[in-house]
């Protein structure tokens, strides 16, 4: 057999690709037909509900189950190991007592009887206040990175004293230093659809339809913990209701599931209730910053000295130093970072790990610039693009911000910071915001199935976190063998298939269209092998035409796609394909750019922001679907205003109960909320010829930065923190007019 | 939630037997929004739920012979929206206007909406309405700025009850014993012991109708100042209701929501009004009285300006001009 050489169709000779297509499970999903894990029930089930930490640091002094097992319908009661009298809790919320019950009511009332009693513990919440922080013994090592200069220290100089001189002279040949404090707090993934499961153990089996982003790589962790072989356990995820990076593992909620089922001989339902859901299944890190940048009278910036800290929660942690300042590099920098341990639960990787945070402390600073000098923020950054590190080209943000800044009509719109007409008490705004990520695919396999009816079926262990997976897979397919959307069959979301990696860092595109793109056109040589002779022709002059397969060139001599498998006799064709992460391909590659522009309006009188338009441009290499792109970016714009205007986990000081756990207290847009979003796919042809890369994250990234650069254009002020609610808008103009 | 008996009562006899049985705690349920996430949640525990959507009287709205107007307490809210007597009513549908939900409006009914239990985040959390160190400790950010010095620092919740205030509507109650009638402003009080509630209801009453004074010349609206477009609770609120005499305001009622444990009466700024134009600066100037004795706690003064806005607003909107903002 010839060896395939892998490559996309170009532009002009693609049917299917790059071109808009609904998704094929669109309907089921609208109508409710699909049935995600929260809808799985199984025949005799068990129901779990949970005694959670009421408190948010606490040592458990009683822990009596006995009278829930009295409770009319309690079947099992289950102490999580980390829950014993004399146990210390760090976090409003975690889980002590699994109660498993014939019924949610009953569940709940066997909860509702469990004798528990603790010893509170000194409670720490106030990540913002860096020396409230330390006051309270809560902050860990600072870390500094290698301080980029000019001069570099000799052998025999203190390197501190050095770079203490070394900065001050650095700033000083600055024409101007812009000083200024920024944040943005810890959100929670939020996820619409619970984490949890319903599972089955039955012969030595273990069948779990689990709420994940990883439906290959869940199975061990349930076999481990019931002592069982992988193989014994299959998990199944056919549609999930958000994941965002916090849906990787079984939980140690599946683990007691698990358990359960063994223990119980029942098939049991385990979901979180919705204020444990924001309590312990994820949340993003914080990030707070003192920035000094200096930079020419242009805009151009020279020198970044920077002091950040913020938390994951109890260990620690907070944004990652290492992307801070992002994107645009000043030339002479240094960087620290002072850890903070809160009570709370510990992060989860939330959508584009820690670059929209840093993206907020850093190009925040850089629109502070623009408002010092009076210029247009968009010559800042245009001025700026020569600073650049990333993945993608400076030329190709160069050309995006341009894109951009048309858009949106910047020329017309745009005004100095504070200076624009007001109409009554409401002024508008312009903020632009750029970011980078990675994108590349990941490891994935396929089994293809070429049936003699012609029947075209795949198989892979992936899922369908973007919620547009099915549809790329099968628009590779058909694209590749001639046929519609609709004459291919995808099946993913189960770990029988051939495994495929998790859906984390927009890794699913990439990797589900190496390995169907691969196993369909491994599996068109071999057709064309059995169907050369036919055409009296070598399998090499053969070429896939709507619905056939014909002779290059002679399209007389063709047969349809249903004569041309059937020359395959009684059995399938099958072959699998695989695609191993980070492998050089022409189908796939990494690093993308993107730029977005905001405009907003502010009531000064109520401190209100509303979304008026938001351009996003974004480039992701070859697009595969169109219609499924262009709604990724909206739906990453709508969850960036969301944390822009909207999301905070509240931790209350004195107890550290996390106040607005509840969907009524946690502040989400609606849809009246976000406006016009222009999305504009940025996809010229040395863009295209990278092959796909995937999406899910980057245009997340931005929003942050761009919304709160937005509202100080319109104010003249920046409310430093975000989300920019009318508290926080407010307090900022009072403080502003208090300074005079 | 609990286990409970499930009455489905016909008339309003019955209804008021079912919520009057000796021996047991019983709860009202009409288009259930507020009440089932507080008995999922176990708030509430009560051994019996009483379904009232079934009794028919309590689902009418009818013109008075005086030309006052009568709501059933189990109308619901797009029944509110889409009836024309209610159309003279702008501050009425205002309110429903900004719950801006069509779920809430669908299924949720007046009296549920007047008698909503408070938001605080405390109370929600484990049922204690009066814990006012907790709130003066924590974080009170959504909390009141009058009314506040006693332990309930909650703000009320409704967001119809201030203009059905500000108009002088009246309720009317059953009990087993009989009726009786009261001004909407005196369903509410600021509760000081635990054995109280922010309702003045007693155990079994059921209210079962609201009576609108005729729309005749009155002028009313409601401003809500909202965080964004959904559902969610307003900051501050403010209903006015204006009667002219010529170009002159002759009475006036300005009622606070969103602010105290209470809907807040001001009428202070009220009496700012009558005998003047409306204009952007006397509004402004009600605005400013009405929030004069505001004492806001650690994390929520800017409901201050929050609050001096809706009434400055809500006072320009009742008298048929430009509100500003968005």
């Amino acid at each position: 057999m010839a060896k395939t050489g892998y490559a996309w169709p170009s532009r002009e000779k693609s049917r299917l690709l790059g071109k808009s297509h609904d998704r094929i499970d669109g309907l089921v999903k609208a109508t409710g037909e699909a049935k995600y894990t929260y809808d799985v029930n199984l025949k005799n089930q068990l129901i779990v509900k949970c005694l959670s930490a009421p408190f948010g640091h606490l040592r458990i002094t009683k822990l009596d189950t006995a009278p829930a097992k009295e409770i009319p319908g309690v079947v099992e009661v289950l102490v999580f190991p980390h829950a014993g009298v004399g146990k210390e809790i760090q976090w409003d919320g975690e889980l002590l007592v699994a109660v498993a019950a014939e019924s949610e009511s009953a569940a709940r009332e066997g909860v509702q009887a469990i004798r528990f009693d603790y010893e509170k513990l000194d409670v720490f919440t106030n990540e913002e206040d860096l020396e409230a922080a330390k006051a309270a013994g809560r902050t860990m090592r600072t870390r500094s990175s290698e301080p980029t200069t000019e001069r570099e220290p000799g052998d025999d100089d203190d390197e501190d004293e050095f770079y203490e001189a070394e900065f001050k002279r650095l700033f000083d040949q600055c024409d101007v230093v812009v000083e200024g404090f920024y944040g943005i707090p810890v959100i929670t993934h939020c996820c619409l659809e619970p984490h949890g499961s319903t599972l089955e153990y039955k012969d030595g089996k273990l069948r779990v339809y689990l709420s994940t982003q990883n439906v290959s790589g869940t199975d061990d962790g349930f076999a481990k913990a019931l002592e069982m072989g992988a193989d014994q356990v299959e998990v199944i995820c056919q549609y999930i209701g958000g994941g965002f990076g916090s849906k990787f593992s079984p939980g140690y909620w599946g683990i007691a599931a698990a358990r359960l089922a063994k223990s119980t001989g029942r098939p049991i339902k385990f979901m979180l209730d919705r204020d444990q859901e924001l309590k312990i299944a994820g949340n993003r890190p914080s990030g707070y910053i003192k920035v000094r940048l200096g930079a020419d009278k242009n805009g151009e910036i020279k020198v970044w000295d920077s002091h950040q800290w913020g938390t994951s929660g109890y260990r620690g942690g907070g944004v990652s130093d290492r992307v801070v300042p992002y994107v645009i590099q000043a030339p002479s920098r240094r960087v620290r970072a002072t850890p903070i341990k809160v009570n709370a639960m510990q992060a989860a990787a939330w959508r584009a790990p820690n670059h929209p945070q840093a993206c907020v402390m850093t190009q925040c600073a850089l629109d502070d610039l623009a408002a010092r000098l009076g210029i247009s923020s968009l010559d800042v950054f245009l001025r700026n693009v020569k600073h650049i590190s990333s993945r993608q080209k400076q030329e190709v943000y160069a050309a995006e911000l341009k894109r951009a800044a048309e858009l949106i009509d910047w020329k017309s719109k745009w005004h100095p910071h504070g200076k624009g007409p007001a109409k009554g008490s409401v002024v508008e705004g312009l903020g632009i915001a750029l970011h980078t990520w990675g994108g590349t695919a990941n490891n994935s396999e396929c089994r293809l199935r070429i049936y003699p009816d012609g029947g075209v079926e795949s198989f892979c262990g992936t899922q369908d976190l973007g919620t547009g997976t099915r549809t790329v897979c099968a628009l590779v397919l058909a694209e590749t063998f001639g046929l519609n959307v609709e004459d291919v069959r995808v099946n993913i979301g189960d770990s029988k298939y051939p495994p495929s990696g998790a859906s984390g860092g927009s890794t699913t595109v990439g990797a589900v269209c190496e390995s169907h793109r691969r196993a369909a056109q491994d599996a068109l040589a071999r057709l064309f092998e059995t169907v050369a002779p036919k055409l009296s022709a070598k399998p090499d002059e053969l070429e896939v035409g709507v619905g056939c397969i014909r002779v290059k060139g002679k399209p007389d001599r063709s047969l349809s796609w249903r004569e041309a498998c059937a020359l395959l006799g009684l059995k399938p064709l099958e072959v699998t394909a695989s695609h191993k992460r980070g492998a050089a391909s022409p189908l796939s590659d990494e690093g993308v750019g993107g730029v977005q522009i905001a405009h907003v309006a502010v009531d000064r009188d109520t401190g209100v922001v509303r979304m008026k338009q938001f351009v996003a441009v974004q480039d992701m290499g070859l697009i595969v679907n169109r219609k499924t792109a262009t709604s990724q970016v909206h739906g990453a714009v709508i969850m960036g205003i969301a944390y822009a205007l909207f999301e905070e986990r509240i931790l209350d000081p004195s107890t550290g109960q996390f106040v607005n756990a509840e969907l009524a207290d946690y502040k989400l847009p609606r849809i009246g909320d976000v406006g016009e979003i222009v999305v504009d796919l940025y996809e010229p042809e040395d863009q295209r010829a990278r092959g796909v890369i995937g999406l899910g994250e980057p245009p997340v990234i931005s929003p942050g930065a761009a919304i709160s650069n937005a509202v100080c254009n319109a104010l003249g002020v920046r409310v430093p923190v975000l989300p920019l609610t009318p508290k926080r808008v407010l307090d900022a103009i009072r403080q502003a007019n208090g300074r005079g | 939630m609990k286990s409970f008996e499930y009455a489905e009562p016909r008339t309003e006899e019955e209804a008021v037997e079912f919520l009057q049985d000796a021996g047991t705690t019983a709860v009202v349920l009409a288009g259930g929004t507020d009440l089932m996430g507080l008995l999922k949640k176990m708030v509430v525990t009560p051994d019996r739920v009483v379904n009232i959507m079934e009794v028919d009287s309590l689902k009418e709205i009818r013109l008075l012979p005086d030309g006052s107007l009568a709501i059933g307490s189990a109308v619901t809210l797009d029944e509110l929206l889409a009836d024309p007597h209610l159309a003279d009513y702008g501050g009425i549908l205002d309110a429903v206007h900004g719950i801006n939900s069509m779920q809430l409006q669908s299924q949720g009914t007046l009296g549920g909406e007047v008698l909503r239990r408070p938001q605080c985040w405390y109370f929600r959390r484990d049922g204690e309405l009066l814990d006012g160190r907790r709130v003066i400790e924590g974080d009170n950010r959504y909390h009141a700025i009058l009314g506040n010095q006693g332990p309930a620092k909650f703000v009320s919740a409704s967001r119809i009850a201030p203009c059905l205030i500000a108009l002088g509507a009246q309720a009317r109650l059953r009990c087993a014993e009989g009726e009786r009638w009261c001004d909407v402003a005196d369903l509410f009080q600021i509760p000081r012991r635990a054995d109280q509630q922010e309702n003045t209801l007693a155990p079994g009453e059921l209210v079962t109708h609201f009576v609108l004074p005729p729309a005749g010349a009155l002028q009313s609206a409601t401003y809500e100042v909202r965080h964004g477009a959904g559902p969610d609770m307003p900051l501050a609120a403010a209903a006015a209701v204006l009667e002219f005499s010529g170009q002159r305001v002759k009475e006036a009622q300005v009622v606070m929501g969103q602010v105290a444990p209470i809907p807040w009466r001001a009428d202070a700024a009220a009496e700012v009004l009558v005998g003047h134009r409306v204009d952007e600066r006397l509004a402004a100037e009600a605005g400013r009285v009405a929030v004069a004795q505001a004492t806001p706690l650690s994390h929520n003064e800017y409901k201050v300006q929050l609050a001096q806005t809706a009434v400055r607003r809500a006072v320009l909107r009742a008298a048929g001009l430009e509100t500003g903002g968005f």
